[in-house]
This record gives C-alpha cells, structure tokens and sequence, in this order.
C-alpha cells in the first residue's frame, strides 16, 4: 500500500529524518512513535505531500510522490497535530468546503456529511463557529475533514495530544474503529496509545527507525525480567528481606519503608521466564505479616522505549 | 479550476465573516470622499481627475491590509498544512486567493460609482473618462495585490506582509514623481517601471496595450513569484 524507501529530511543544515524505509500493508494501524523532536511530524508530512522528500522516494498504491502528489492526496486523509482548522467559519461551511474540494456534490455530498456528524459525534455543534469549540471538539472535526473522501489511507499527527481522559478514549475508539477497514497510521509519544490502539509499532529516534514490528513481539521479545512490588504491614526491613531472599529465580531486592505507617514495600526483580508470584505470597504467609498489595508492574513498551531512546 | 473557484469563494466570503474588511472599506471611502470632496467646488469642475490622482497612494496603502492574511495567516495558525495536503495544486490556491482579492478591491470601489452619479446630476460629467478611471483604478489594484500576496507568501507574520507590501506599492506609485533624484540613463527605466505613470495614462482616458501589458507583466510577476516560494517552502 505505501512503500517509503530512503526518505530523508534537512531543514538547511540540520537533518529531521534520515534515511527512513518503511512499508505498510493494507488494513494496518501503524503507530510511529518516539520522543519529541525525532522526527514523526516530519515523516508524516512527507508521507502527505506536505512537502517533498529532500531524498528518497515515497510510493502509495502505484502513485509516485514526485509524479503524482494530487493523487495521492485523493488517497490520503490527514489530520495534522492539533487540528489547525479554519477559526472563523462554522463547523458546517468548513465541512461542506472540504466535501466540495474533495468532489462531493448533491445526494452524495449531504449523504457523507451526514454520516461524518454519526461517526465523529458533530450532530450538536454542526452549526457552532470552529474557534468557539473545545480541544476534543477540534479534533473530532478535524477528524472528519479528515475521513471526507472516505479515504484509504488515514494519517492522524499526535490524534489525543491535549485531550482530557474521556476525550482520549473517545478518538481512541473512532480510530479503532476506522482501523477495521483503512490503513491508518498515527504517531504519538504516549506509549499507551500505541498499546491500546496499534497492531505494528515503528519507534523513531533522530530521524532514524529503531524498532520496527508488531507491538505484541515487540513487548515479548523485549521482557527480559518482571518486577514484583509488595506492600507488607507488620514486617521490618531486614526480616522481610531475609525471608525474600531466600526465593529461588530473585536477581534483586530493594525493601524500604512505605508512605503508610508499619507498611514496609520491597520490590523483587526476577528473571522473565519464572512466575515467583505464589513464592512470595507463600513466604509472607508463613510469618503472621499480613499482605497488604502485591502487583506486577508491566513491563512494557515504556521501558523499551526508554532504552530505544536514551542518549547515549 | 474548479478547486480555483471553490478557494475564491471561500476567502471572498473570509472577507467578509471579519469586521477587518468593513473597516478597510470604510476607511478607504471616508478618506477618498474627503480628499476629493474638501476641494471639488473650488476647482468648480464636473470630473473625477482628482479623484484618480488619489488612486495610486492610497491603494497603495490598503491593497496590503486586504493581502496580508492570505498566505500569513494560513501559515501562522497551520490551517496552510491541511489546504496543501487537499487535492488542490499550488496554481489553484494562488488563483483562488488572488482574485478573492481583486474582487474584494473591486467591491471597495463599487460605492464610489455614487460620486460620477452624483457629479453628472450636477455637471457635464465625460462618462468614458470616468469608465476608463476605474478599469485603471482595478488594474492598479490588481497589481498591488499581486506584490501584496507574494509579499504575505513570505512571511507567517501578517505586520511584516503588509508593511513589505506597502514599501513596494507606494515606492511604485511616486518613484516618477522623484524622477529629479535619478541619473539621466536610468530615467525611461524608472518611468516605465512606475505604476503611477502607466495608471496616470490609463485615467486620462486612453487605455493604451503598453499600459495593459505593465499592470499584466507586473500580476503575473507576484503571482509567479508567490508560486516559487510556494514551491521553496
């Protein structure tokens, strides 16, 4: 569907984007994420025609970037980071503008329109002036300027940056439901959006793609130990620590009094094969310490993206 | 061209969603109306001479408050990066705006036909004179819009747009008024070069090719200039 091969970015001397090949299948929801500044915006405006490549070749379907930019644009809906709508219009005028620069005319036109208004939630504020509505109402525009063309491909800069928490899940499942039949892609530097929402994950830092692969074997292949945090009432440091150390599969121990009175919290690193999860409760129930919480912080796309990421 | 007419009609009607435009057009008719009206019955003469004299500064001062957002503003505010991933190429959009422009300048001085109504009720008023007056004052207006958009495709700050447009506009519109600071060589450069020459010419009533072909030259140097940057940026 798209096919990205060696697109690089300078803004005069400084190199945004280097060397970047990616390709994207139909039907996938691909999150590109990394830290600020890495390069997401830059690659996702190049993918839309934004502007051109400084090198390198971008291919969708059979349409060239440099050959055919008005066609791929037919095939691409975007919304860039923060939804830079047109302030003074309504909410309606915008739309029906973008339905007419798209081609809709007539039934088809007020027939999409109408759909849009379902599926993004607008059917209330269809007559309100754009600068009047809320962050999430923005995007929940945008998000329909976007999908006008009922298009194949859905690119989407930074969909939930600056929503509140109901909002987030709100976009997050317009997306996930666009994602059943179009190819979107979606950067963001919220891991959990990824998690939640994308079947392939590409981490860029600097320009470059570090990591590239389905999210799941991403997070499998990178959990190399689990952390166990307890929460334990009635115990003191160098008891529980003697009773924990004495577990077999522990690599390491850090136990410290909690925030709360007489609760001590020891976190146990293991390695990731063993479970030592019924281990622990059986150690702490020998002794009359009473077992205020145990979990298992995940380990997840957060720490992977930590070590991806870091300055050397 | 269709996408061309959809973005004209669209910046047209901007024009008017803002009070901005409303006070430009009221500022533009209380200035002329004073200017011409405060001395029209001493010189005691039924035509729009002094009217026309007008033209050349002070468009010069208003096309760049009417051009400055065009391009400035889309980029200030981003909208610019959703219009350019629109299937719509860089001739639509310059086509669209420009003449978004044109047609406001156009609307501004349509409430001024009240004064050739008005003075041929009271004198002998020469009509062709006067028609040729206005396609000159629109072809003058046209031709700053065009410096006035490519000046607004620079910048995303719409103040340095219009005072970079106004600069260009009103050194055109007196440089042949200055002729005396310029060596003899250059002197028939200059003069073809300002606009208030070639508008001057056009107002007297004689709408002559060359004149036509300096606002046309001048229109289509902005516009394809607004494109390079287009494409640069």
């Amino acid at each position: 569907m798209i096919h990205v091969e060696g697109i690089t970015k300078y803004y005069g001397n400084f190199c945004a984007v280097d060397h970047i090949n990616l390709d994207i299948q139909a039907g996938e929801i691909v999150g590109l994420l990394g830290p600020n500044g890495a390069g997401k915006t830059t690659t996702l405006r190049m993918l839309t025609g934004f502007f051109p490549p400084s090198a390198g070749n971008i291919q969708v379907k059979n349409y060239s970037i440099q050959q055919d930019p008005l066609a791929i644009k037919q095939l691409i809906g975007y919304l860039p980071e923060s939804a830079p709508l047109y302030k003074s219009m309504i909410v309606y005028e915008y739309l029906d503008y973008v339905a007419r620069i798209r081609g809709l005319s007539g039934e088809a036109k007020t027939g999409r329109l109408n759909a849009l208004a379902d599926m993004c939630g607008l059917r209330d504020i269809m007559h309100k002036t754009i600068d009047t509505l809320s962050k999430g109402l923005k995007q929940r525009v945008g998000l329909a300027h976007a999908m006008m063309s009922d298009p194949e491909i859905l690119i989407l800069d930074e969909p939930t940056s600056g929503l509140d928490p109901n909002q987030i899940v709100e976009i997050r499942e317009i997306i996930r439901k666009i994602g059943e039949q179009k190819t979107v892609i979606l950067s963001t530097h919220i891991l959990r959006e990824v998690e939640a929402t994308c079947g392939r994950v590409v981490i860029i830092n600097k320009g470059k793609i570090v990591a590239d692969s389905d999210t799941h074997t991403l997070t499998a292949g990178h959990n190399r130990e689990r952390r166990i945090q307890i929460d334990v009432l009635g115990a003191d440091v160098q008891s529980l620590r003697e009773q924990l150390e004495s577990l077999s599969g522990v690599k390491a121990i850090q136990v410290a009094a909690a925030e709360e009175p007489h609760v001590i919290r020891a976190c146990i690193v293991s390695g990731a094969e063993a479970d030592i999860r019924p281990a622990v409760y059986a150690a702490v129930k020998q002794t009359n310490w009473i077992l205020l919480e145990m979990r298992q912080e995940a380990e997840t796309l957060e720490a992977i993206f930590r070590e991806l990421t870091k300055e050397n | 061209m269709r996408q061309a007419a959809l973005i004209f009609k669209k910046e047209f009607k901007d024009y008017f969603a803002s009070p901005i435009a409303y006070i430009v057009i009221a500022i533009f008719l209380a200035l002329t109306g004073w200017l011409f009206f405060s001395a029209f019955f001493i010189f005691d003469q039924a035509d729009l001479r002094r009217f026309f004299n007008l033209m050349p500064l002070l468009l010069a001062l208003v096309v760049p408050l009417i051009t400055m957002r065009l391009f400035s503003e889309e980029r200030n505010v981003g909208s610019y990066e959703l219009l350019l991933t629109l299937p719509v190429t860089f001739r639509d959009i310059i086509v669209g705006k420009y003449l978004a422009a044109v047609a406001f300048v156009a609307a501004m001085l349509l409430p001024t036909l009240s004064y050739p109504i008005f003075i041929s009720f009271i004198g002998d008023l020469d009509w062709g004179v006067a028609i040729a007056g206005y396609i000159g004052a629109v072809l003058l207006g046209a031709a700053y819009a065009a410096i006035g958009i490519f000046a607004s495709s620079l910048t995303r700050n719409q103040i340095i747009a219009c005072i970079t447009a106004m600069v260009v506009c009103v050194v055109l519109s007196i440089m042949d008024q200055m002729l005396f600071f310029f060596p003899q060589s250059v002197l028939d450069v200059v003069g073809y070069v300002s606009a208030n020459a070639h508008f001057a010419n056009i107002a007297k009533g004689i709408v002559d090719s060359r004149d036509l072909i300096y606002f046309l030259s001048v229109v289509f140097l902005g516009l394809y200039a607004t494109h390079l940057v287009m494409e640069e940026k």
